[in-house]
């Protein structure tokens, strides 16, 4: 064990806990702006106690969020200052403008998304929440940019070791940044109507609050009919860019060893020594034409990478098929749900509510899958084909990481362990009954002008 | 001075702005928290929570703030720092956890409630014990060789970084005392004006050894303030501590106001001010300057129109946001969302 491998396993660990709650909040604000723009249209009573329930588990996983970001952003100074030396001058700009631009706007109107029912107008409420849900989009934005740039750097000059921004649109705008950014944030949107028709299936297969759990399930398909079939065509553009940019990455992704037509390889045992898969079951052709979209180009193999450029084939190959895997069973469910609605079958088909309440964490596991992907495949290297993450750690010793990476372990596990209780708890004891708030006069004001008063206000 | 090193001023001056303004809104969060064991009733600490809890995520994010512009604008500094302090800052990101979690957590399950305010009240003192040594270890200087930290894993630990640690919770819990002083009422207002006293003469007395200490420790620092003309042009500092304590120590008499919170900011103003005169243009003493560690023009050029921008527009939504939560009672803030 050194402190770069103790590093590297604090960093896995700590973001894959980071990244469920940024990317749950990220779905979450945009169901509550869902939620509220319907409650404050039709006055129906359902959506405003759907509104604090799920209120109430996204302040859960926003907290939570807060927390385990800052532990990030101050672990690149800690375990990886070479890395914040070398590449501070373009990856520090990206994450301080995230803050000016998002992680204000989401905390200053989080106090009144929260706790400001009573002291201002629907308006300015629903104004609130649409602000939060913003800046959980334009955080994703920076944040995105900056991991990309680690995958497709551009933009850049190196001088001495220390990487320079030359083009601050090429930096930000780099070749992978716009389609990951998409596939992000249609992840975390799919996620949570994972987790949204889990739960209004759950209630409906035991026969609580159904007439809340009805228009719960329906918001939720409704995002994941359109959006399963778009993220599968998105990842596709996503893995095109991974072959122009990061062909050790595509090869280890494929267990592709040879440079030759590739198969579909849909069960390989990926052997980093000998350099071979074991097992392997393919579909003849079928990789070469999703991957070039022609039946007989060969895709480059990692035979072709000196064997300490080449990233963990079996980790990366893997990941990547379980991700894929369930982006096929999202799709799936998608179309089964489109036939029963079809059949006005779709809340009270009993397999298909038990089917949900199994589904409901897999947005997330895609999530991590396809974060491991990319992380794991970017390695030998931190920025890619330039700086190789052995020298991008701290000069720190290695029972001071030993240390820091137990107790991470242990705070997460018990801290983190408690919130998903609290979250399970507070899904258990459902949308309960909350005193409505006085809604101005249905011709009244419209909520700009609402607003405005609420600025006259100050 | 040539325009680089003018824009490498603007931006120090940023961070320190971002840092301080941290300290203030962050330090009474966590020094309430610290106050926990002395208020033992339930409701009370009801109101202590409800009375920070639209506001502690947006202090908190002064953290990130100070953090990532000493990234971006001093990589260097950032990548010296960091590794020479790594258990106090993850002690401190630690105990934050438990601290932010808290609040939602405690309002969630009322049988746990007695572990989540020990998680709270844990959180604010730990944290800010690890803020206070990673202060003290900043003044007392890191090794630096070639660029890189070149000290020990345990250089942080020192006689003068676990008392700045002491220092620096005995001045968090004094803002934590003067804000309930000044936003709640009742019997919990009334314990705050009991508190305030002992801590104001605590702040104080470690002021005076950091004032004493840091010159004998260091002939620089010394030469600093005790060198002709600056011990005259320095001299107001001093002053202005004192002052600032005696009217703090005035206005416990009178009815309560927001006057003990303004002139405790006031004492940890002057005595960020103290330090800087100290050690200004070291970024880390030392050995490194801040111009040493700044980064490239092209870098800061980038940075600096979004933090001119985006700066006071943040100043301006988070008073907004302090006078909507404005007012003693916070019934509607005790996490009934």
């Amino acid at each position: 064990m050194d402190a770069l491998l103790l590093s590297r396993i604090q960093f896995g660990f700590t973001i894959s806990f980071h990244i469920l709650f940024p990317a749950f909040s990220i779905g979450l604000a945009g169901f509550l702006v869902a939620l509220e723009v319907v409650w404050l249209k039709t006055r129906d009573e359902r959506y405003w106690r759907l509104l604090r329930l799920w209120t109430k588990i996204f302040a859960l996983s926003f907290g939570m969020g807060v927390v385990s970001g800052i532990v990030l952003a101050y672990q690149f100074g800690t375990n990886w200052s070479e890395f914040s030396a070398r590449a501070g001058h373009i990856v520090g700009p990206l994450m301080s403008y995230e803050t000016l631009t998002a992680f204000f706007v989401e905390a200053s109107f989080l106090g009144v998304l929260l706790f400001g029912w009573k002291r201002v107008s629907p308006g300015m409420h629903l104004f609130s929440t649409a602000m939060v849900a913003s800046g959980t989009l334009i955080s994703a934005f920076w944040i995105m940019s900056a991991n990309s740039w680690l995958q497709t750097p551009a933009g850049y000059v190196v001088r001495d070791g220390i990487f320079y921004p030359a083009d601050w649109w090429a930096v930000i705008f780099n070749p992978s940044a716009p389609l990951r950014l998409a596939h992000m944030v249609m992840a975390a949107y799919l996620a949570t109507a994972f987790v949204v028709a889990g739960v209004a299936a759950g209630y409906l297969l035991k026969g609580r609050f159904t007439t809340l759990a009805r228009p719960m399930l329906a918001l939720a398909l409704a995002m994941i009919v359109p959006l399963a079939p778009l993220q599968i065509f998105v990842g596709d553009a996503a893995g095109l860019v991974v072959r122009d940019h990061q062909p050790a990455k595509l090869a280890a992704m494929e267990a592709q060893w040879k440079t030759e037509v590739m198969p579909l390889r849909l069960f390989a045992l990926p052997d980093q020594s000998g350099g071979t898969n074991a097992y392997e079951i393919g579909i003849p052709k079928l990789g070469s034409l999703i991957t070039e979209h022609s039946m007989d180009k060969p895709v480059k193999g990692l035979l072709e990478f000196a064997p300490e450029d080449r990233p963990h084939a079996a980790v990366v190959f893997w990941t990547f098929r379980v991700m894929v895997g369930l982006g096929f069973l999202m799709l799936a469910i998608g179309v089964a749900a489109v036939v029963l609605a079809v059949r006005r079958r779709l809340y009270d088909s009993r397999w298909f509510l038990r089917l949900l309440t199994l589904t409901l964490p897999i947005g997330f596991i895609a999530i991590l899958a396809g974060w491991y992907t990319a992380e794991v495949g970017r390695q030998p290297y931190v920025v890619y084909g330039l700086l190789r993450t052995v020298d991008a750690v701290s000069p720190v010793a290695v029972n001071d990481v030993a240390l820091s990476l137990t107790l991470f372990v242990l705070v997460y596990l018990s801290v983190f362990g408690a919130g998903f209780w609290y979250m399970v708890r507070t899904v258990r004891t459902g949308p309960v009954e909350v005193p409505l708030p006085a809604l101005p006069a249905r011709s009244g004001r419209r909520p700009l002008a609402a607003a405005a008063e609420a600025g006259e206000a100050l | 001075m040539t325009d680089a090193n003018t824009i490498v001023l603007i931006m120090a001056g940023i961070m320190a702005f971002a840092v301080g303004v941290y300290v203030v809104l962050d330090g009474f969060d966590l020094g309430l928290g610290i106050l926990f064991p002395f208020v033992a009733d339930h409701d009370q600490r009801d109101q202590m929570m409800s009375s920070i809890a639209p506001f502690w995520d947006g202090n908190e994010t002064w953290l990130v703030l100070g953090g990532l512009t000493l990234m971006s604008a001093f990589p260097l500094a950032f990548s010296v720092i960091l590794p020479a302090v790594y258990l106090p800052i993850i002690v401190m990101v630690l105990a934050l956890i438990f601290r932010g979690v808290a609040f939602e957590f405690r309002f969630k399950h009322h049988p746990r409630i007695l572990t989540w305010d020990v998680a709270f009240s844990g959180g604010s003192l730990v944290a800010t014990f690890a803020q206070g040594v990673v202060l003290g270890t900043f003044v007392q200087g890191i090794r630096v060789v070639d660029g890189r930290f070149a000290g020990g894993p345990w250089d942080w630990l020192s006689a003068f970084s676990l008392m700045t640690g002491c220092a620096l919770v005995c001045g968090y819990t004094l803002l934590g005392a003067a804000w309930l002083f000044w936003r709640t009422h009742g019997a919990l207002q009334e314990r705050a004006r009991a508190l305030l006293a002992p801590l104001l003469l605590g702040l104080l007395a470690f002021i005076a050894l950091v004032s004493i200490w840091t010159p004998l420790a260091s002939p620089a620092i010394a030469a600093r303030w005790f060198s002709w003309p600056n011990i005259l042009l320095l001299s107001p500092v001093p002053v202005l501590v004192a002052a600032c304590a005696y009217a703090a120590y005035r206005s416990l008499r009178g009815a309560p106001s927001a006057r003990p919170f303004a002139l405790s900011v006031g004492l940890f103003f002057l005595s960020y001010a103290g330090l800087a005169i100290s050690l200004f243009p070291q970024l880390p003493p030392p050995s490194m300057t801040l111009f040493e560690a700044a980064a490239a023009p092209e870098s800061t050029s980038f940075l600096l129109p979004g933090l001119l921008v985006m700066v006071p527009v943040i100043v301006a939504y988070t008073w907004f946001n302090y006078r909507l939560f404005s007012g003693k009672d916070h019934a509607d803030s005790s996490y009934e969302h």
